[in-house]
């Protein structure tokens, strides 16, 4: 079986149909890299096994693991430094985020749990925080689980509990799914830098489009979560 | 409080608030609400893993400048940028926010912004503070309104979240209760009343300002000012 969802520059997901078996970028049987041809460019798809990258940060955080770290640091930091490129970050601050995102990496790989997000979403979370903070100058606070007001989610039977592997097939399943229009916002929501007004600027499109195109594609998304969960 | 059914941010602020391109006035709205409501809180982690997705898949252009263990000497060195303190016991908003039990995101960051809130007179039973803001940009305060009291009716030049922290108000037949959003824009005229049983404390969220319709226009003055 051939790769549900193809990645194409800059990192959109084309369709294919639907297969029975969840996405998975590939197996094994794979041949080691995969070559997507674009209008601009040809993009060599490095395989991705979220599981061993997830296994990687465990392994830092519980033995302080070097050759884990540096195999995570090859992955992971000239990707963190191509995406903040791509937000339009100029180069200096991209290497100095992506440097100061590893070393993030290392000293909080403790704080990582490998059952509620993959590797990537949570060294994503650690790069938007520190750009957030270094170019934008603005704060975004977070929800704190210790937090005498905070409600608790419901407690789920164990079978209804989604782990993050089963989040990252259901979230490549609904991105392959979502019609080009949909994912093209989605993409430009999280590679370029802007509010949505700019957004729609930018398409020649009435803020109101790009809102409820927005809208649709987490509503999808949210149905593949609502699936299992 | 997660049993009954909930009024929820729009999916496109949850969706930016993963992204980090959401301004800093809605992103302290969204995380409070996100402390009260899990439902949310799953909708925003599915938004982040679709921004692990990427970065696991963005093309690796950019080669780094130095190696994996040169960040490692860095980072047992200790060598890491200044992190601001963290915000102090914050007395300026203790009445306030005993009062309306305050998630932490917004009781840290008023004490981060660190003013202290000026209550203004907005109209009969109607006070509001800001917290942080201007004109040209996204402004965030806290409306209280006494038990029972209607708001003049009113329009908005543009868009408006309103999340309840304490007791409950009624607006075009919708009843919001703590953790609950609404959401405004130019399309909407709305004319809120606060619930009987207790004073109703609003974190409100206003892009552009708030524009009197008809025969209220005088009397909504006040309001226009936040
Ligand atoms: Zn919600």
């Amino acid at each position: 079986m051939l790769q549900t969802a193809v990645l194409q520059w800059p990192g959109r997901w084309t369709k294919k149909p639907r297969a029975a078996a969840p996405p998975q970028f590939r197996d094994s049987s794979q041949p080691a890299s995969l070559t997507v041809k674009s209008p601009k460019l040809a993009v060599t798809l490095e395989p991705v096994q979220h599981e061993d990258f997830s296994s990687l940060v465990v392994s830092v955080a519980t033995t302080r693991d070097r050759s884990a770290f540096a195999r995570l640091f090859e992955h992971y930091a000239p990707r963190i430094k191509s995406f903040l490129l791509r937000q339009g970050t100029d180069p200096a601050q991209a290497e100095d985020l992506a440097q100061e995102t590893m070393m993030s990496v290392w000293r909080k790989a403790a704080m990582f749990d490998p059952a509620k997000a993959s590797a990537g979403t949570w060294i994503f979370t650690i790069a938007r925080n520190l750009r957030i903070d270094a170019i934008r100058k603005a704060r975004r606070p977070e929800f704190d689980p210790e937090d005498p007001a905070f409600v608790p989610d419901a407690e789920k039977p164990a079978d209804e509990v989604i782990n993050a592997d089963q989040m990252g097939c259901m979230v490549r399943e609904a991105m392959a799914e979502l019609p080009d229009e949909q994912a093209l916002v989605v993409r430009m929501s999280f590679f370029e830098d802007k509010p949505h007004a700019e957004i729609a600027e930018q398409l020649r499109l009435p803020l109101g489009t790009v809102k409820s195109r927005l809208r649709l594609a987490m509503r999808r998304i949210k149905e593949h979560l609502g699936d299992r969960a | 409080m997660s049993d009954r059914l909930m009024y929820h941010p729009a999916d496109e602020s949850l969706l930016a608030y993963a992204a980090g391109t959401l301004d800093e006035a809605t992103s302290v709205l969204i995380a409070t609400h996100l402390s009260l409501c899990p439902h949310c809180r799953a909708a925003v982690s599915a938004a982040e893993s679709v921004g692990g997705e990427y970065l696991d898949r963005v093309e690796p252009s950019a080669a780094m400048k130095v190696s994996a263990a040169d960040v490692l000497a860095m980072a047992e060195q200790g060598g890491e940028v200044a992190r601001p303190a963290a915000p102090q016991a914050c007395e300026i908003v203790a009445d306030i926010a005993d009062m309306a039990d305050m998630p932490r995101p917004l009781r840290n960051y008023i004490s981060d912004v660190g003013i202290k809130l000026k209550w203004r007179w907005m109209g009969p039973g109607v006070r509001y503070a800001q917290i942080a803001g201007d004109d040209a940009s996204e402004k965030i305060g806290l409306l209280r309104i006494a038990p029972g009291t209607r708001l003049p009716r009113h329009g908005h030049t543009d868009e408006e979240y309103t999340m309840v922290l304490a007791g409950s108000y009624e607006s075009a037949s919708c009843r919001y209760r703590r953790g609950d959003v609404e959401w405004a824009d130019a399309a909407v005229v709305h004319q809120p009343s606060a619930g009987r049983e207790q004073e109703c404390v609003c974190l409100v969220v206003t892009r552009g300002a708030l524009k009197a319709t008809g025969l209220f226009a005088p009397i909504i003055q006040p309001l226009m000012a936040i």
